[in-house]
């Protein structure tokens, strides 16, 4: 790489650059090949970064030439017809989502609230990593597992039983395959709960115990202690957390994939097919025409919208907590 | 007369005869809120208990139906092809091992050097550029990575005519590993005392000497534990990877052939997946790769725990 | 043999006359041996005294010496340290705190803390604030929880500063305002004894001022433990005062125990001399 020129424009270099003094010069000339090399590489980076998104953007021009608005109001998505409406497709990340999330939040919490008040002090680090190490495991083992090994289980036994306790109530009507958003939702919930546990035991951690021995020396049980006291107080951690989750969440594609049946109409019960953005770019790629990728790219566009604006809330609210904290 | 527990007596002082209904409510509704208090301790004992089990039931499950199939034929063959019905034909995941090889090989390659650099200039720089390539590298990293794939299938493929290769896979796994090991270096480059890195300079030498010679070593263990939990993250990526690098069944180490990795051959294993022996493969391969990962995932961990266990 | 020495007084207000000794009225907490451990290793050895009911009593002595480990212990706080252990016996009333008799958290509500900072909960208002210890309690009566604020809020001499922002957060008001706070929320439930550690350490010379006077006033009503570093504060709020100091193994021992004015002016053993007139701690 060229350092000279970079070297020039690069912003903190000018004044060690121009530094006057026969001595000085030799080592102002390598700390500008420093300077050069870190800001060079960098740049690098933020330019493959304009590109990945300018590249998506300008991908998707002609679908939405095509399609216009219809391509997030749409209700049909059929590549076949040229019918490229992501109604159903977004109405799957959600909902998704929305079971990963009604599922894991509960669990995660209380999960943390247990790693920081009832584990032993020297076991809370090993602790987390044995759940943490779950957010390790590749997507596609968890798709796997779900295709593999729950969907056949829950046709056999899970929906049968939660349509004759529910009465098929709408959400559980109607007939069922093996994969579905429901399954789909469940192997998320799986999947974030890593997130959840790891975000949220941080800011149970943080709260001052001077904050719990107030409960307690006013006659709070442990429990009052916790749940009126430290988890409000952790309220901003623990939401960060669960956008975070929640970015995850909508955003994963192929363990989604693998279990969500690939069905691309807007559901009508949990208990059918159906699909998502994320997954929709990995099941609708093969063999399709110039205008069906560019469609996918405005499937991108949109999850990178929303990912993105998600997982940023998420880390902002984190910030916010930890700053709370040390104030 | 010389106990004043507010209870007995008969007080004309509001004090104490408020004192006494508080006290009196709250021993009557004690035992009520001892055994929530016990119960939902329990609830969260439990919880834990299942959470912890996900992971020993996702092991049992892959060493119960995937460990059977492991042989040195597994890593030593290419699969045989899907006509063969025979279970001991059954051939191995050679091709979709050297494609991971292949694939992460490129990725580290590139990601390490730059990961780095960025991580350093993040470390020793506090203005705006350096701000904005922080917020950068997070968003990036919350990124669902399937985008990166078809980042590379839009600019290589169709703007620039080239052909599936795993050269175009390890350039989208690039981009997943670049912000993970800038922003774990980051912190480990922050965690090299100012002492030292004064001390170099106090010495005459260069930035650039001291940041090679003197930071970066200091800091190499920190950089180690970023590029360990990158692979491990990349090393699993199945979604990127099936928009660009195609597919193959004869193990080949060239990066502009068609390649095939291990998360994508559970992947078809298991869509294929109508026969058992697809499904063989898929079940080997993910014991195999979660083996593969959870190890590096761990020596990553210990890592850092040992490293913070020496700082302190 | 230094019973003879005259000792300067601290606050120069304090009449030579006859003390009246506490320790003769009603008494409200009885300690008989207590001793702290933290994981085997002492940290309060074997005090013995009683707390007279109604008056004000002041635990002092150098840092290190124990005084906060031992007011943890009146309210069995130390329950939830590990490797915390309390032995002997603590009476209130008759009952001892530490037997099976009497639940923990009974324990905690009948003998209320104030800490070193003001500890108020943020996410509540100060309504919720004050009326959090009741609500801990079980009363759910709105009826009680307004009164029970109301007297609370006037006994800790905020009441005119709050009544008509009631519902906003606790961390709207100054740190001074804070620890009135916290100050009205341990006495909401209306404990028999309060625990104060160092209530004002963390408060400048106005707050504290306007936090010594409530304490003559509160003692009306609640019969009050502080521990102080403050000589001065020792002896212009309190009636009696415990001397503790750290032994040679590190343990807190009680030196001295006597009513205030007896031993800032005639101690009995030579180093609470020293220690009040500033030769250590
Ligand atoms: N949780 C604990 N674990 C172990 N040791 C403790 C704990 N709390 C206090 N100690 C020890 O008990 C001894 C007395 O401490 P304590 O805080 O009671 O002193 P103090 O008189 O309140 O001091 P200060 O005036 O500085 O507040 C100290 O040696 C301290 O190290
Ligand atoms: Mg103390």
């Amino acid at each position: 790489m060229s350092t000279g020129p970079i070297t020039e424009s690069a912003p903190g270099v000018a004044p060690e650059g121009r530094a006057p003094g026969r001595v000085k010069r030799p080592r102002a000339r390598s700390d500008g090949a420093y300077w050069g090399i870190l800001y060079g590489t960098t740049l690098i980076f933020v330019v493959v970064c304009a590109t990945f998104l300018v590249t998506l953007v300008t991908s998707s021009f002609s679908a939405w030439g095509h399609s216009g608005l219809g391509l997030i109001t749409g209700t049909t998505w059929n590549p076949d017809k040229q019918l490229y409406g992501a109604l159903p497709l977004i109405i799957g990340t959600l909902v998704t989502s929305a079971i990963a999330l009604v599922l894991a939040v509960p669990l995660g919490v209380l999960v943390a609230v247990a790693l920081v008040h009832l584990v032993p002090r020297r076991l809370r680090t090993p602790m987390s990593s044995f759940v943490e190490l779950l957010a390790a495991v590749p997507s596609v083992v968890f798709g796997g597992v779900g295709f593999l090994v729950l969907a056949p289980y829950f046709q056999q036994h899970f929906y049968p039983w939660l349509q004759s306790t529910t009465h098929s109530f709408g959400p559980f009507s109607g007939t069922f395959s093996t994969t579905s958003i429901l399954l789909a939702g469940i192997v998320l919930f799986v999947m974030v709960l890593p997130t959840i546990v790891a975000f949220s035991r941080d800011a149970i951690a943080i709260v001052p115990e001077e904050q719990i021995e107030g409960a307690m020396s006013l006659g709070a049980t442990r429990w009052q202690t916790l749940w009126k006291v430290v988890l409000p107080s952790a309220r901003t951690g623990i939401t960060g957390a669960v956008t975070l989750a929640a970015a995850r969440a909508l955003g994963e594609t192929i363990a989604v994939a693998m279990v969500i049946g690939n069905y691309f109409k807007v559901p009508h019960s949990l208990l059918q097919g159906g699909t998502t953005l994320a997954s929709a770019l990995a099941t609708q790629w093969d063999g399709a025409t110039t205008l069906t990728i560019s469609a996918l790219g405005a499937l991108a566009v949109i999850l990178i919208a929303i990912t993105a604006g998600v997982n940023y809330a998420g880390r902002s609210l984190l910030r916010r907590a930890n700053q709370g904290a040390t104030l | 007369m010389s106990v004043t527990t507010g209870i007995g007596e008969l007080p004309a002082d509001p004090i104490l005869e408020r004192r006494a209904l508080i006290q009196s409510i709250a021993r009557g509704s004690l035992a009520r809120r001892a055994v929530v208090s016990r119960l939902m301790l329990g609830v969260c004992g439990l919880a834990f208990l299942a959470a912890s089990t996900v992971l020993v039931w996702i092991v049992y499950l892959l060493v119960a139906k995937g460990f059977h199939w492991i042989s040195i034929n597994f890593f030593t063959q290419d699969p045989l092809t899907p006509t063969v019905f025979q279970q001991n034909l059954l051939g191995g995941i050679r091709n979709a091992i050297r494609g991971s090889i292949v694939i992460d090989g490129i990725a580290l390659v590139i990601a390490i050097p730059v990961g780095i650099v960025a991580g350093h200039l993040l470390a020793v720089s506090e203005n705006v550029f350096a701000n904005a390539v922080r917020s950068t590298a997070e968003v990036m990293t919350g990124l669902p990575s399937i985008l990166f794939g078809i980042f590379v299938y839009e600019f290589m493929i169709i703007r620039f005519h080239s052909h599936f290769s795993g050269f175009l896979g390890g350039l989208a796994l690039t981009m997943i590993m670049v912000p993970v090991i800038m922003k774990a270096s980051e912190i480990s480059f922050r965690a090299v005392p100012a002492s030292i890195r004064e001390a170099g300079l106090s010495l005459g030498l260069s930035k650039g000497v001291v940041a090679t010679r003197i930071v970066t070593p200091a800091a190499a263990p920190g950089l180690l534990t970023a590029v360990l939990l990158a692979t491990s993250r990349a090393v699993g990526e199945t979604a990127p990877l099936i928009w660009v690098i195609g597919n193959n069944y004869v193990a080949t180490w060239s990066p502009y052939k068609q390649q095939t990795a291990i998360p994508i051959a559970i992947y078809n294993g298991i869509l294929n997946g109508a026969s058992p022996l697809q499904q063989a493969y898929a079940w080997g391969s993910a014991l195999f790769l979660v083996a593969v990962v959870l190890c590096m995932n761990l020596g990553s961990r210990l890592l850092a725990a040992f490293l913070r266990r020496e700082r302190h | 043999m230094d019973s003879a020495i005259t000792v300067p007084t601290p606050s120069g207000a304090m009449t030579t006359g006859d003390v009246e000794d506490p320790r003769l009225g009603a008494i409200a907490m009885r300690l008989k041996d207590v001793s702290v451990s933290f994981h085997g290793r002492m940290a309060v050895r074997d005090v013995s005294f009683e707390v007279p009911d109604k008056r004000v009593t002041a635990l002092i002595g150098p840092s290190g010496s124990g005084k906060t480990t031992l007011l943890r212990a009146l309210n069995r706080l130390h329950d939830v340290t590990r490797g915390a252990k309390v032995e002997g016996e603590i009476l209130l009333g008759n009952t001892n705190l530490y037997s099976r008799e009497i639940h923990p958290t009974l324990t905690r509500m009948r003998v209320g803390m104030v800490f070193q900072r003001p500890n108020p909960f943020p996410t509540m208002s100060i309504f919720d604030n004050v009326v959090s210890g009741l609500r801990f309690n079980g009363v759910r009566k709105r009826a009680v929880l307004n009164e029970a604020a109301e007297s609370a809020l006037i006994a800790a001499a905020l009441w005119d500063r709050v009544k008509d922002r009631l519902k906003m957060h606790a961390s709207s008001l100054s740190g001074g305002e804070q620890q009135r706070l916290c100050i009205a929320r341990a006495l909401a439930v209306e404990p028999e004894v309060l625990l104060m550690d160092e209530p004002t350490s963390a408060l400048d010379p106005v707050s504290t001022q306007r936090i010594e006077e409530l304490l003559s006033e509160l003692k009306a009503r609640v019969s009050i433990v502080i521990v102080t570093h403050n000589m001065q504060q020792a002896a212009r709020i309190s009636d009696l005062c415990v001397f503790l100091l750290m032994g040679d193994d590190g343990a807190g021992e009680q030196i001295e125990v006597a009513p205030t004015q007896k031993l800032f002016t005639d101690p009995t053993d030579r180093r609470t001399l020293d220690y009040i007139q500033g030769r250590f701690g």
